[in-house]
């Protein structure tokens, strides 16, 4: 990315906190990042590591109570999206940014046409008319890659496959041509082949459009096929952010080596067990004073224990969240 | 969705059979006399004759041929001739009542606009009143609104009319004075005066009537919201930036209308039922003290007809109830 040039999205110390009976959860922890235009950017990490809710609480869809935003700024289009008012946050979601949910299977409304849900961003936000909207709602669906579009609009959800499900999530995002499509792990709920079939149309649309994405997911296969740059959490905290081809050849954070080391590889022999991380994702209590990752790294020393990493930068756009310097094997 | 209709209209023949069969057994079985209201100076072989001339000297399956016959022939002609004013029911016999020797389709005819008017309009109230308050009580989930919802509908699911109804009768009738305590059913309403004074008459029974009606309804609207607004098709709803007011109106409620509309269509064979209680309570001369007094009577024939009127009902609002729940959900449609 050329230097100098504004990001759309910028993230800016986001922390959220979850308000429950038995106490409160910090779900994000000064999350920081920016999105540039055109990027795609990967986000991995495992479940509970606080990728969703991030993506979640930037954009308001955080249900509140229980959860609430405690502090940071989400810079986007000239707007703080955490403290602009309701009706601008209303004009921005679904027109200048799109969302694509995991479970296309409940995402969608089973009690309205494909085509009435489609054209409901268009009539909104686009200030479309019916017959309008309808023939915009046709092409879109068209561009998804659905056979016999026009027809199919008058369909309800539940007459559609999975992959068509999820085809119309897309079509429904894209309905305004938003500059950032946040996708939550879009293909996660879909078989293998589908999901590749859904990979190569969004890499197509984003060819097309040229908007940025925004691609959560814990499938690092998939994040090496499409994106450019890939952001790692764990326990609602960045833990390593580099440029894609970096981040596969040269991980640096404990965390990232391990996830990597847990895909299973199809060359060579077969493993006898597939590799695992030992232990759970924390669930955190209060803010957190010492690194998140420390009870399940092999790395971790008296620092660790003391004080919570903050990001460094170790290379061109690769920083990371950990006070290892990445030689030294203490254990 | 037509042939699923029609092929549960012909199920439901034999089913209505079935039913009128088995009153019309239970009834035969039970104890009780017709005669017995008969001062005991007639002796006993003038009663005999009255027997005999009620047509219990015939077997049962006769007489139960013979109220089939009465009822889904002679008087739908009966209803013909009322309309057109043709003569093809003439001199043939119709269900008579044992109590007042008249038809008892007269009766019911008679007693069904007072039902209807203060059972009906209490439901319509009801549900008119439970279906925003089950809404807003879902979306504002443990609100103080939702909270004095739940104690409303407590106290209207467990307070029972006999006593709403002389608790009502007893501030606005006795100490206030505001409202008449019995209800006039020989009241003609045809100018504002008598119209003001009919609401008058109205009011309680159908508040106390409509208080249970909206606790029921309103907590069975409350809970099928809240199935409905935590699904994910509400945050996509939300991200595609659309306003709180489409969320919950459009996509929540469809969704939540489904078993609340099953279940509003399904009382309404109640309210042809009348209301035992709250009409006794305030002299209402409707269908529930009809039926309540025939039973009392020994009323065979009147018992028999209404009871079989209302399992009708509620063999065919159980059928509305399924073409609803069709036409309101995709992905239930018969055909």
């Amino acid at each position: 990315m050329p230097d100098g040039v504004l990001p759309v999205l910028d993230v800016r110390d986001l922390t959220t906190v979850f308000h429950t009976r038995s106490g409160d959860l910090h779900a994000v922890n000064s999350v920081s990042f920016d999105l540039h235009a055109g990027e795609l950017l990967g986000v991995v990490g495992e479940s509970g590591s606080g990728k969703s809710v991030t993506m979640m609480a930037l954009i308001g869809l955080l249900p509140s109570p229980p959860a609430v935003v405690r502090s940071g700024q989400v810079l986007f289009g000239g707007h703080d999206l955490l403290t602009v008012d309701k009706d601008t946050l209303r004009a921005i979601r679904g027109k200048r940014i799109g969302f694509v949910f995991q479970d296309p299977m409940t995402s969608l409304n089973p009690v309205f046409t494909v085509g009435f849900q489609i054209m409901e961003p268009l009539r909104k936000h686009m200030g479309l008319n019916k017959s309008a909207a309808w023939t915009r709602a046709a092409e879109l669906l068209h561009l998804v890659g659905i056979p016999d579009a026009t027809q199919r609009l008058k369909d309800y959800p539940h007459q559609f496959s999975g992959g068509m499900r999820q085809r119309v999530m897309i079509a429904m995002a894209l309905a305004c041509d938003p500059e950032v499509l946040i996708a939550d792990e879009p293909t996660t709920a879909l078989d293998v082949t589908i999901q590749a079939q859904i990979l190569e149309l969004i890499k197509a649309l984003r060819e097309k459009s040229g908007m940025a994405i925004i691609w959560i997911t814990h499938d690092l296969g998939v994040i090496a096929g499409i994106a450019d740059r890939v952001i790692v959490m764990y326990g609602g905290q960045v833990v390593e952010q580099a440029p894609v081809a970096e981040l596969f050849a040269n991980p640096r954070h404990p965390y990232t080596r391990a996830l990597l080391k847990t895909v299973p590889s199809v060359h060579g022999q077969r493993a006898a067990r597939l590799k695992v991380i030992e232990g759970q994702p924390p669930i955190l209590r209060s803010a957190p004073d010492a690194c998140v990752f420390l009870p399940r790294c092999a790395h971790g020393f008296g620092r660790c224990a003391a004080e919570n990493p903050q990001r460094r930068a170790v290379g061109v756009g690769h920083d990371l969240a950990c006070h290892w310097d990445g030689e030294t094997e203490d254990g | 969705m037509l042939i699923f209709t029609f092929r549960r209209l012909l199920i439901s023949v034999p089913t209505l059979l079935f039913i009128a069969l088995v009153i019309f057994l239970l009834l035969d079985l039970s104890p009780g006399d017709p005669m017995a209201q008969v001062p005991l100076t007639v002796p006993p072989e003038v009663k005999e004759k009255m027997r005999l001339a009620l047509g219990l000297g015939e077997p049962g399956y006769i007489r139960f041929a013979k109220w089939l016959i009465q009822f889904f022939w002679i008087e739908p002609l009966n209803t013909v001739d009322h309309i057109f004013g043709t003569g093809f029911a003439e001199g043939k016999l119709r269900v008579i009542s044992w109590q007042t020797r008249s038809p008892v389709m007269d009766i019911i005819y008679q007693r069904l606009p007072q039902t209807l008017w203060v059972v009906g309009l209490s439901y319509v109230v009801g549900v008119l009143i439970a279906l925003p308050i089950g809404i807003y009580s879902a979306y504002r989930q443990y609100s103080v609104f939702d909270q004095a919802g739940t104690f409303v509908s407590m106290v209207g699911y467990s307070v029972p009319p006999f006593f709403s109804g002389v608790l009502l009768i007893v501030i606005f009738s006795v100490k206030l004075g505001w409202l008449p305590s019995i209800y006039d059913t020989t009241h003609v309403v045809n100018d504002w005066a008598s119209f003001k004074v009919q609401l008058k008459q109205m009011i309680m029974p159908v508040m106390v009537l409509a208080l249970q009606t909206t606790a029921q309804i309103s907590r069975f609207m409350r809970a099928s919201m809240l199935d409905n607004l935590n699904q994910d098709y509400v945050r996509t709803a939300r991200a595609k930036g659309m306003s709180e007011s489409v969320v919950v109106m459009v996509h929540v409620l469809r969704n939540s209308m489904i078993p609340v509309v099953t279940v509003i269509a399904m009382g309404v064979p109640g309210i042809f039922g009348g209301a035992i209680i709250t009409e006794q309570v305030f002299k209402v001369n409707g269908i529930g003290q009809l039926l309540i007094t025939s039973i009392q009577a020994n009323d065979l024939p009147m018992v028999q007809t209404l009871t079989f009127i209302f399992a009708v009902l509620i063999v065919v609002f159980n059928l509305i109830a399924d073409i609803l729940y069709g036409v309101l959900d995709p992905r239930i449609r018969y055909d």
